[in-house]
């Protein structure tokens, strides 16, 4: 655990100098660094049946930035984290994902980016139930190839798993053992946020992972995932009404939407 | 890699729900198992049937039904009509082109059992199965008057023995009284088959002389009154040929022969006979009793149908509450085939997990059902399937089973193209 820590906070030290990269030697930037991971330009979309509509006009995500994306109940917000993780195609505007446009690829080839780049975290339900703690976590790893090796570079699949769990607070063998169905809502939590974290992808979307757990519970659940997050260079963009959440981000952004 | 790891996700998404998982591969598997058994009775039952006879090119018999000649030859259950004179078998038996030929003789039985006489050479000659001869399990062929050589089911059931002394019956009723007995005429029993599957375990066989012996103080088939009746002894002394015998088993030297001299014994000139090629014949016959045959085979179907049935009604029941589970594998990176060949592979699952009980069931209960089959019916059924046999059902169950998995697989798959990721879209 400590020495998890450790890591984290050297890497905290190199991934929160990235966005102040103007002070930075150029040539010291890994190439991730530099990339841009999400991009949202012009963004409208509005199901067809309704008069309501969501839009955002620019957002740049990049890799080890926490964003905050903030709406009240009903702008749209899960709309919305389906539109930047390219389930939903936006009626106008674009979304990149690692500077490839989500229109501009098939649905099968969106399926398979998204399976190697993009980590989700949902309210509840999101585990399955009959896996135990650890295989649900080892589940990206057996859709995605990329996240498989990644993480047995890290390594071995079960070692990886366990430490992401561990460094979530879950370092119990009988909890990362037990089923799904059988974990409280915040065990549930931090298995969902290691399992969004396994395998290094480059971007963890986040709808309201924090909405079913107490003050206390939450801040902590935050903290992990982000430390685990800047340790493995994924940026985090999670969408809330939660305004409390706000201090916990660098930065933020208040959804334009509603009505029109 | 990716196969491997759906099948293990859908093994253990079966495993959390043990109970019903178990309730249907015990359905199906009791499903496949009455498909198994009654499939395997109706092909032994076919083969027994068909085989009863080889080697036996034309039955002769007087003129009447193929399927009486048959039923009264092959089967030994009819009751014999006229029969045949035996000057015409002793001519029929002369032609050239005639290999062998055997008279036979009905009309006596002994506990239910029928009594046949006919020729020592029987024994040699005749054929069943796969062109197998007779054998003996005990002693030897016939060879004086009152000699009998049982078949194996007569001796298992009656447990009989060598060198024991048995009487016969008038008819082929067991005789209600004893005036139809032939008790004062005992046979000793010289010989034992060894088991055929067909008729012969039920057939008691003496020499054409025994039955005449049985019958010399007969008059017009009727028992003779005291007075005139004849110790053994005495008859042995008087028997001759018979006079008529119930049908004849002529073989040819070349059986392309026998359409032939089908139709010279049709035209006998002395009276009027037909002569019947058995193969031909048990086929048509079997044919007539195929209708059945179709309607339990079509049953046994149904039964399955009914069965997969089931097995779509859990799967479907439960897709309603695992729409988070799906919503959450798209999450992880799944893709809508995936989800499908999910399903899809619980389908598999359990109908494998089915068709192995239903094989280890149907197993059982043949080889329980072995003994009592063929002691009452003749019926020689053997518990080791041939793969001829069981490679088209258990392929036959597996993609019916897959066809049943088919419908909850594309309704999940629709679904999770329109459900997206979230797995709080669903509630």
């Amino acid at each position: 655990m400590n020495e998890q820590a450790e890591t984290a906070t050297e890497q905290d030290l190199e991934g929160s100098s990235a966005p102040r990269a103007e002070k930075v030697d150029a040539a010291s930037l890994t190439k991730s660094q530099l990339t841009s991971v999400l991009a949202v330009k012009h963004l409208s979309f509005a199901w067809p049946s309704s008069s309501f509509q969501i839009g955002i006009t620019d957002l740049n995500v990049k890799s080890d930035e926490h964003w905050l994306l903030e709406g009240p109940s009903g702008s749209g917000k899960s709309t919305l984290l389906q539109l930047l993780g390219g389930v939903l195609l936006p009626q106008r505007g674009e979304v990149q994902i690692l500077g490839q446009s989500w229109a501009t690829l098939s649905a099968a080839q969106r399926d398979l980016r998204r399976a190697d780049h993009v980590g989700f975290i949902f309210q509840q339900f999101n585990l399955v139930p009959y896996l135990s703690a650890i295989e649900n976590v080892l589940l990206p790893c057996r859709f995605s190839k990329s996240r498989r090796q990644s993480a047995e570079n890290g390594g071995g699949l079960k070692d990886e798993a366990r430490r992401l769990l561990t460094a979530l607070g879950l370092g119990a063998k009988e909890i990362q053992l037990r089923r799904a169905a059988r974990l409280s809502v915040g065990q549930q939590q931090r298995v969902a946020a290691a399992r969004a974290l396994i395998g290094n992808p480059s971007l963890v979307l986040a709808d309201e992972p924090t909405s079913a757990l107490d003050t206390k519970n939450r801040a902590a659940f935050l903290e992990l995932l982000f430390s685990e997050a800047r340790s493995a260079k994924t940026a985090i963009v999670l969408v809330s009404h939660d305004t409390s959440l706000r201090p916990h981000f660098e930065r933020h952004l208040t959804l334009e939407g509603g009505l029109c | 890699m990716l196969m491997r790891s759906l099948l293990t996700l859908a093994w253990s998404s079966l495993g959390s729900r043990r109970f019903v998982a178990l309730l249907t591969v015990a359905c199906i598997g009791l499903g496949s198992a009455v498909l198994i058994v009654v499939e395997q009775i109706r092909t032994e039952a076919r083969e027994a049937f068909t085989r009863s006879v080889s080697g036996v090119d034309l039955l002769v018999g007087p003129r009447g039904g193929s399927v009486e000649l048959l039923m009264g030859v092959v089967f030994r259950t009819g009751t014999p009509g006229r029969g045949m004179t035996f000057e015409s078998y002793r001519q029929i038996a002369a032609l050239p082109g005639v290999n062998w030929a055997l008279p036979v003789s009905f009309g006596d039985s002994h506990h239910g059992y029928p009594v046949m006489g006919t020729d020592a050479d029987y024994f040699k000659h005749f054929r069943y199965g796969r062109s197998q001869p007779l054998a003996f399990a005990a002693g030897n062929p016939f060879a004086d008057v009152f000699d009998a050589v049982i078949g194996a089911e007569v001796a298992d059931r009656l447990g009989y023995r060598l060198n024991q002394q048995i009487a016969l019956e008038h008819g082929l009723e067991a005789a209600m009284d004893a005036n139809h007995s032939h008790q004062d005429k005992p046979f000793r029993i010289v010989g034992i088959l060894q088991r055929t599957g067909t008729a012969v375990d039920r057939t008691v066989h003496v020499s054409l002389a025994g039955i005449e012996a049985m019958h010399a103080d007969w008059v017009d088939g009727r028992p003779p009154d005291a007075f005139d009746k004849l110790s053994a002894e005495e008859a042995r002394l008087v028997v001759k040929d018979p006079e008529r015998i119930s049908a004849m088993l002529v073989a040819l030297d070349q059986r392309a022969a026998a359409l032939f001299m089908q139709a010279r014994l049709g035209n006998w000139p002395a009276e009027p006979l037909s002569a019947v090629m058995p193969g031909p014949a048990l086929l048509e016959l079997w044919e007539i009793v195929g209708v059945a045959e179709n309607v339990l085979r079509g049953m046994s179907w149904c039964v399955i149908i009914v069965v997969l049935v089931g097995m779509l009604t859990v799967l479907w029941s439960g897709l309603e509450e695992r729409r988070h589970e799906m919503a959450v594998l798209r999450a992880v990176g799944a893709r809508p085939r995936h989800i499908f060949m999910l399903i899809i592979g619980e389908a598999l699952l359990l109908t494998l997990g089915g068709v192995v009980v239903g094989i280890f069931l149907a197993v059982s209960t043949l080889s329980a059902l072995e003994s009592t089959l063929v002691q009452q019916y003749g019926l020689s059924l053997s518990a080791a399937f041939s793969g001829r046999t069981i490679v088209p059902l258990f392929s036959g169950l597996l993609a019916a089973g897959l066809l049943a998995g088919l419908l909850p697989a594309m309704r999940c798959y629709r679904r999770s193209l329109s459900d997206g990721l979230n797995p709080e879209m669903g509630s």
